[in-house]
């Protein structure tokens, strides 16, 4: 089935003021595209989850999303530091994140294990101080 | 209930109000300050009462159709806060009380707590 590419963004390192723009973009482009509530909030979870998460600990990279008639497909991609023991990381309660991220209601370990919890299909892929590639598989 | 009773029971102080929101039938209500356990619990189209007020809260409750807003612990939202939620269409509470107050006081006026999402 032909997949078509709905999002392709830079996201910058430590861009707080821009968390959550990339997902708003999107859930409102699914919702044009007439994708289910149920899905679309499944979408904008992962999405937000792993923009802030780019935003939080990653050197910067790119958020993607496409969609086919069977699946939404959410990838990250950064450019480091990486991520040394991912078993660990998918882990809930478990996170690098320093106190200032805490302060805003981030950084509680939470953020990957949601993107698992609401994905069907996830693959994390990573080396250290070189990048995380993140896939995030909704089925419709 | 309507959300215009529970603002006046609860005393509410109004930060931006969107038109016909006291008449929005609230059924259940959130109280976090985790927005990843916002995120992963709340039901959609709740209200939200959390201590944190920079603008991801907005965000945090855009993804998931959160349309009210209390903050507790007297706590002021940012203007960039107030921005994001004038375009989002969400509207801002405040008040002094603290959390454990409010959801308990919401708890006895009939609110109840939502039925965790789970979706496997």
């Amino acid at each position: 089935m032909k997949s078509k590419k709905i999002i392709k963004d830079n996201i910058e390192k430590r861009d707080f003021a821009s968390g959550g723009e990339v997902s708003s973009k999107l859930k409102s482009k699914l919702r044009k595209l007439g994708i289910n509530n149920k899905d679309i909030r499944r979408c904008s979870i992962i999405t937000y989850e792993l923009e802030m998460n780019l935003i939080i600990h990653s050197e910067g990279g790119i958020l993607k999303a496409s969609v086919s008639s069977e699946v939404i497909t959410i990838e990250s991609k950064d450019k480091g530091p990486g991520i040394a023991d991912i078993e660990k990381a998918l882990k809930p309660g478990y996170s690098t994140a320093t106190d200032e991220i805490r302060e805003m209601g981030f950084g509680a370990g939470m953020g990957l294990n949601n993107v698992k919890k609401f994905s069907d299909d996830l693959e994390v892929d990573s080396k250290v101080d070189e990048y995380t590639k993140v896939k995030a598989i909704v089925k419709l | 209930m309507k959300f215009g009773k529970i603002r006046n029971k609860l005393n509410l102080k109004t930060i931006h109000a969107e038109t016909g929101i006291e008449d929005l039938n609230v059924k259940t209500a959130c109280g976090a300050d985790l927005m990843s356990d916002v995120l992963a619990f709340s039901n959609a189209k709740s209200m939200l009462i959390t201590g944190l007020t920079n603008p991801q809260v907005i965000r945090t409750s855009e993804m998931i159709e959160i349309k009210i807003i209390i903050f507790v612990r007297g706590k002021k939202p940012l203007e960039e806060t107030i921005e994001l939620a004038k375009e989002n269409a969400i509207s801002l509470f405040m008040t002094d009380k603290p959390m454990f107050e409010i959801c308990g006081k919401l708890y006895n006026l009939g609110l109840k707590p939502e039925k965790l999402v789970k979706i496997e």
